[in-house]
Parts: C-alpha cells; sequence; structure tokens
C-alpha cells in the first residue's frame, strides 16, 4: 500500500517530464543495444575463429615420442649408484611411435565418464606423386565415424564426406590445396610413396578445406586400416589416440593422469593451443569495455535529468515533506524513477540490440578458407542479455543514488520560506 | 473545564548564525488548547514565521522544547517527525503548493493515503467530502494545475484537514489572495473553528484577520509582547 503511493508518485513525477525521461531511457538502450550487438558479434567470431582450431584438436592426446632411455645401463649397476654418470651421445634406440595395448586402452577411455569419445589415429609421411615431382605431405588415418561426431569432420569437406572412407576401400580425402597441386580431383587415384618407398594407388573421395593454408596443403586423410597397410603394420598399430573430454578446462589435469595410467606422453589442450585462448579472452574484454564505457556514458545522462528533475520539484519535495513523508520516502520516488528508466530502457535495448545481431547475421561474409560460413557470425548467448539488463538496471540505480539522496535531504523550510 | 493542551512551547529560542550572531527567537513559551484559533502577527523579521516552522517540526535546529500532544519533539529522527506531521498537524501556505502532476482531488488524498489507516476509497471518499464541505467539490477531478488561486488556497485546506489534523498551521495562508478570496478562506477558517472545534494557529500580518480569531499572540524582536484572548471583541 504504502509502496504503490510511492510508485504512483514516481509515476507522475516521470509522466510529467515524459520527454526528458525519453530521452534519459533512449540513452540507456543505445548502450545497451551496442553493449548486446557488440559481444554477440565479438564472441560469435570468437566462436568462429577458435573453432577453427579447437573443433580439429583434441583437448588430450596420447601418442608416445621418440626418445632416448631415461635409464642408462651404468645407472642399473649398483656399484655405480652413488657415482655421478658421464654419458655423452645418447641415441634412441628400438623405439617405436606405436601405443601399446591401443585397444584396451581405447576401451577404457570410452567408458570413462570424463571422455566423450576417443578415437584412434595413425599419422605418417608420405610423397604424392604428381608426374617427376614429387611433394611432401601427411596421411592421416582416422576412424570416420568417430572422427566426425568428435570433431565435426563433415563440417570442413567441400566435397564427399567421411562416410566414404570407410565404404571405398583404399580410399583419400585431400585437402583443397594439395588436390589443386596434384591436379586431382573427386573420383579420381593418386600416387603416393611411403617413406619405406613403398609406392599405392589410393581414390580421392573427397576434399576438405580447414580454412589454415598450410594444414590444406600437406594433410590428407584415409581410413585407419589403409594407413596401417601403407606402414606394412598390423591392425593393432595406432600412433595417437584423441581424446574429448566432458570438461575441457580439466584437460592438463586429465592429460596427466593418463599419461602415468598407459606410459605413453599426454598433450592437453591448453599447452597445445594457448595464443587462441588468450586471443579470446582479450577480444571478449575489450567488447566488455567498450559496452560498460558506454553504459556509463549512459549513466551521466541519467544522472544530469535527475538532477535537473530535483531542481525543477523542489516544490514537490517541500509539500511531501511537510504533509508528511519523510526523506526516506523522498528517496524511494527518484531512485524509482531511475530504476524505470533503467528498465525500460534495458529492455528496449535488449530488443535493439537482439534486432542488431539478427541484421548482423544477415549480411553476407563469404572466404574462401571458411566455407561454411556464408554471414558474419553471431553469438545469441542469453548469458548476454542477462548481464545487459543487471548492468542496465545497475548503473541507474549508481546514477540515481546521488540526486536522490540530495532530493531527500531537501529542507522544505528553506524551499517553502524561501518564496 | 480544563482542555486538552495540543501543544506547548517552552523556553524556545533560536539563532541565526550566518552572516552574524542573530537572536530571532529568545524564549518563547505558550501553550495552545484544543478549540483554540490562535493567530501570531508581528512585524516582518519579528521571527513569527521562525517560530511556525519550529512548532511544525520541519526546522529542528532550536534550543528549549517543543511538546506536540503531550510528546516531546526534541531528538526525534526525522522519519518519525514527518509521521507527526502527516498525523497530527495540517497545513496551509502563503502559495498554494498543490502538487500540479496530480488532480484536485489527488493532492486532497495524498497524506491521507500516506498515513495509510483508512482503504484507499474511503480515503477518496474522506477528501470528496471535505472539498464538498469548502464548496469545491466540482475540481475534483481538475488538474491542480487549471484552478484559480482562491480556490487552490481552498484545496490546500481541504488536503490539511484530510487525516482530521489536532492542529492546523497556516503561515500567511491570505498573504497572496484578493480581499474577496481572503475572506472566503477566512470565513472557512472561522466555521472550522466554530462547526468543527478545529484548533488552528495562523501566522498573519493581516491584523484585521487576527481581530476576528479566538486569541491573538503579538509578537517582536523574537519575543512574545502580548498573548490576549480576543473573543469578546468579535
Amino acid at each position: 500500500m504504502k509502496l504503490k503511493l510511492i510508485m504512483d508518485i514516481s509515476w507522475a513525477l516521470l509522466l510529467a517530464r515524459w520527454k526528458q525521461t525519453l530521452v534519459a531511457a533512449a540513452g540507456v538502450t543505445f548502450s545497451i543495444a551496442m553493449f548486446i550487438s557488440l559481444l554477440g558479434f565479438m564472441t560469435g567470431l570468437n566462436v568462429l575463429l577458435d573453432g577453427l582450431i579447437l573443433n580439429r584438436v583434441p583437448h588430450v592426446r596420447l601418442y608416445k615420442s621418440i626418445r632416448p632411455s631415461q635409464k642408462q645401463p651404468v645407472m642399473q649397476v649398483p656399484g655405480f649408484r652413488k657415482h655421478y654418470h658421464f654419458i655423452s651421445s645418447v641415441k634412441a634406440v628400438n623405439a617405436s611411435q606405436q601405443i601399446r595395448n591401443s585397444q584396451a586402452i581405447l576401451t577404457y577411455l570410452r567408458n570413462d565418464h570424463l571422455v566423450i569419445g576417443a578415437t584412434p589415429r595413425i599419422t605418417t609421411q608420405v610423397f604424392f606423386n604428381d608426374g617427376n615431382i614429387d611433394l611432401t605431405g601427411i596421411v592421416q588415418g582416422i576412424d570416420p565415424a568417430l572422427e566426425n561426431k568428435l570433431f565435426n569432420f563433415d563440417e570442413y569437406m567441400i566435397s564427399g564426406s567421411a562416410a566414404d572412407l570407410s565404404k571405398m576401400p583404399n580410399s583419400i580425402i585431400l585437402g583443397k590445396t594439395l588436390a589443386d597441386l596434384l591436379l586431382a580431383d573427386v573420383g579420381e587415384v593418386i600416387q603416393l610413396t611411403t617413406t619405406q618407398g613403398q609406392v599405392f594407388q589410393l581414390k580421392v573421395v573427397g576434399l576438405f578445406q580447414s580454412g589454415i593454408q598450410e594444414y590444406d596443403k600437406t594433410q590428407s586423410y584415409a581410413s585407419v586400416n589403409v594407413v596401417q597397410k601403407l606402414l606394412g603394420k598390423t591392425a593393432s598399430y595406432v600412433t595417437d589416440i584423441q581424446i574429448k573430454l566432458t570438461d575441457i578446462t580439466q584437460a592438463p589435469a586429465v592429460a596427466k593422469k593418463f599419461a602415468q595410467i598407459f606410459e605413453t606422453d599426454a598433450e592437453d589442450i591448453q599447452t597445445a593451443n594457448a595464443q587462441f585462448e588468450t586471443g579470446s579472452f582479450i577480444r571478449t574484454l575489450i567488447s566488455y569495455a567498450v559496452g560498460i564505457t558506454v553504459l556509463i556514458v549512459a549513466g551521466f545522462g541519467i544522472y544530469n535529468i535527475l538532477n535537473m528533475m530535483i531542481y525543477e520539484k523542489m516544490d514537490t519535495i517541500a509539500i511531501l515533506k511537510a504533509t508528511g513523508f519523510s526523506g526516506k520516502d523522498v528517496k524511494t520516488v527518484f531512485l524509482l524513477i531511475a530504476l524505470v528508466i533503467g528498465l525500460f530502457g534495458g529492455l528496449l535495448g535488449l530488443l535493439a540490440g537482439f534486432g542488431i545481431s539478427v541484421i548482423v547475421d544477415q549480411i553476407p561474409f563469404v572466404t574462401p578458407s571458411l566455407p561454411t560460413i556464408t554471414t558474419y557470425p553471431v553469438n545469441y548467448d542469453p548469458w548476454f542479455y542477462g548481464i545487459g539488463i543487471v548492468f542496465s538496471l545497475a548503473t541507474t540505480l549508481l546514477a540515481g543514488w546521488l540526486p536522490s539522496r540530495k532530493a531527500s535531504k531537501v529542507d522544505p523550510v528553506v524551499i517553502i520560506r524561501g518564496k | 473545564m480544563m482542555e486538552k493542551i495540543v501543544l506547548a512551547a517552552r523556553h524556545i529560542s533560536k539563532e541565526f548564525a550566518d552572516p552574524l550572531r542573530v537572536k530571532v527567537l529568545s524564549d518563547v513559551c505558550f501553550e495552545i488548547k484544543a478549540g483554540e484559533f490562535v493567530s501570531v502577527t508581528g512585524k516582518s523579521g519579528c521571527g513569527k514565521s521562525t517560530l511556525l516552522y519550529i512548532l511544525s517540526t520541519m526546522d529542528t535546529v532550536y534550543e528549549g522544547e517543543l511538546w506536540i500532544d503531550g510528546q516531546l519533539m526534541k531528538n526525534r529522527k526525522e522519519e518519525q517527525l514527518a509521521q507527526v506531521r502527516n498525523e497530527k498537524i495540517g497545513f496551509v501556505f502563503q502559495f498554494h503548493y498543490l502538487l500540479k502532476e496530480f488532480t484536485v482531488l489527488q493532492n486532497v488524498m495524498l497524506p491521507g493515503l500516506k498515513l495509510n489507516k483508512y482503504s484507499k476509497q474511503e480515503v477518496e471518499h474522506r477528501a470528496m467530502e471535505k472539498l464538498t464541505m469548502l464548496g469545491i467539490g466540482d475540481l475534483a477531478l481538475k488538474n491542480a494545475n487549471h484552478v484559480s488561486g482562491g480556490e487552490k488556497q481552498r484545496i490546500a485546506i481541504a488536503r490539511a484537514l484530510i487525516n482530521d489534523p489536532m492542529i492546523i498551521m497556516g503561515d500567511e495562508p491570505t498573504g497572496n489572495l484578493d480581499k474577496k478570496n481572503s475572506e472566503l478562506v477566512f470565513e472557512i477558517f472561522k466555521r472550522l473553528a466554530e462547526e468543527y472545534n478545529q484548533t488552528m494557529l495562523i501566522v498573519t500580518h493581516d491584523t484585521s484577520f487576527a481581530r476576528k480569531t479566538s486569541r491573538n499572540i503579538e509578537m517582536e524582536d523574537g519575543q512574545i509582547i502580548n498573548d490576549i484572548a480576543v473573543t469578546d471583541l468579535v
């Protein structure tokens, strides 16, 4: 009842100065709209750019690197245990990149609740033969179905699909640039030479384009057993296990754990791609900074308008106080006015921001390196809208605080006697 | 018969320190009993308005004691004083001081709604009653800015009456009105005193007005120099 009365008074004062109120609200609307659309666009871009790399990269990669044994024979002789060992020209011998027991590891990983999926890979270098010219390249042996599920492989295919690899024996998918260099197209047969010197002929079933030129120039994909055949290895030969986790932030810890359990090397995504996270962070930071700056400017606008309103309404404040309204009531009246401006302006701002986002989302954005993107990327994360409305209310409250306090301190005697 | 003491001023003094130390009120003592129609007169600058604002609880910087309805007003919080003004004091100022954002009826209702003793419908009904009583019921739904000066002052009186205050205080309520309206407003005060036995304290420099009240307090240089009952003179 009492709050209702205060609200009625606020509303009446607000309506009496609806043009100024509208200008103040428009300031908030503009800044929130800017904030939403800027953040939506920036993070849309972030997600796109990060996705270029991060979608293709496993959260944890298990592999075996070739390096000299940590335990040299001299260390194992009991008599020399307390001596200092000088060993020079240590070399790696009998090393294999194979991950032992790969099938068991894969089964274990697929049952781990931290893991979304795990897929084997074999990587080998080859020479693609193009007449007299040999192009160095890399063939990745993949499990097409799993690869597609975990790393959205098909998104980067510009013709054919990953599934064709398992349907067609002795097939290969080439990077777009590599295919151009080889003058090869889907359905044609190319020839490659393995590092052991064996020559194979594989049929091109698809082309992919990752958006990273260097990558597209050297990479190609074949199914795991084709690559095992290229290397002359058995069906258990796997050099890499790529793991996607339910929670990416746990990758470093999980990588360490897996390295211990499986006695392999493990690399987590944070270590491998630290620069992307930094980039995303900075871009997001800039968007927030711009958004908040605009909002603070709007806050000054509200401060000014409320201050002006209080000077105009001195009589009203004095009479309210004389007839029994306390300073607190008067303060509430003006804070409510500020809040209404913030809420109304903020909500309109959310709508306008959404509108701008939708428009930006329609603008064509065609680039040869990003085959699946046709318009500017925009992120519609509800989180931004939440932050937007909270910010607008917080700024208006803050901007309204000082003028409201001033209003509550108005001495009615000075105003009434001053006439 | 002992009448109830509505308001008592005990040794009230006030100084202005700026720009020079000037004593505007010194040792003012008096009581107002229920049903009295008191006028305070004196020359400009004699401190009568200053006294009124101290008695109204709006001015809290003074020495001495102020009792309203048997309660001491010293050392009370601003919010409590606002409550006292709302419930026990009705104001009529020299300038109308209506809120121009509201209609006449809403203006009269505001203190009643703030008091929150009656429901909104009841407050509205009571406000209509007061307006009708003062002969301006037909203005109820007009905007407060669109009525004449004399009407505004009558509306202000209706507003002062809405919570059935113990005392009505007026600061030159006829000071800004022409002769006809002044008389009209005075007639209303007189009616309130005679028919409703309303206690009133009116500060005025209009001696003809003061002569028609039941008691006149005359001030000079911050002191009461005369306090006489004038009922028999009317």
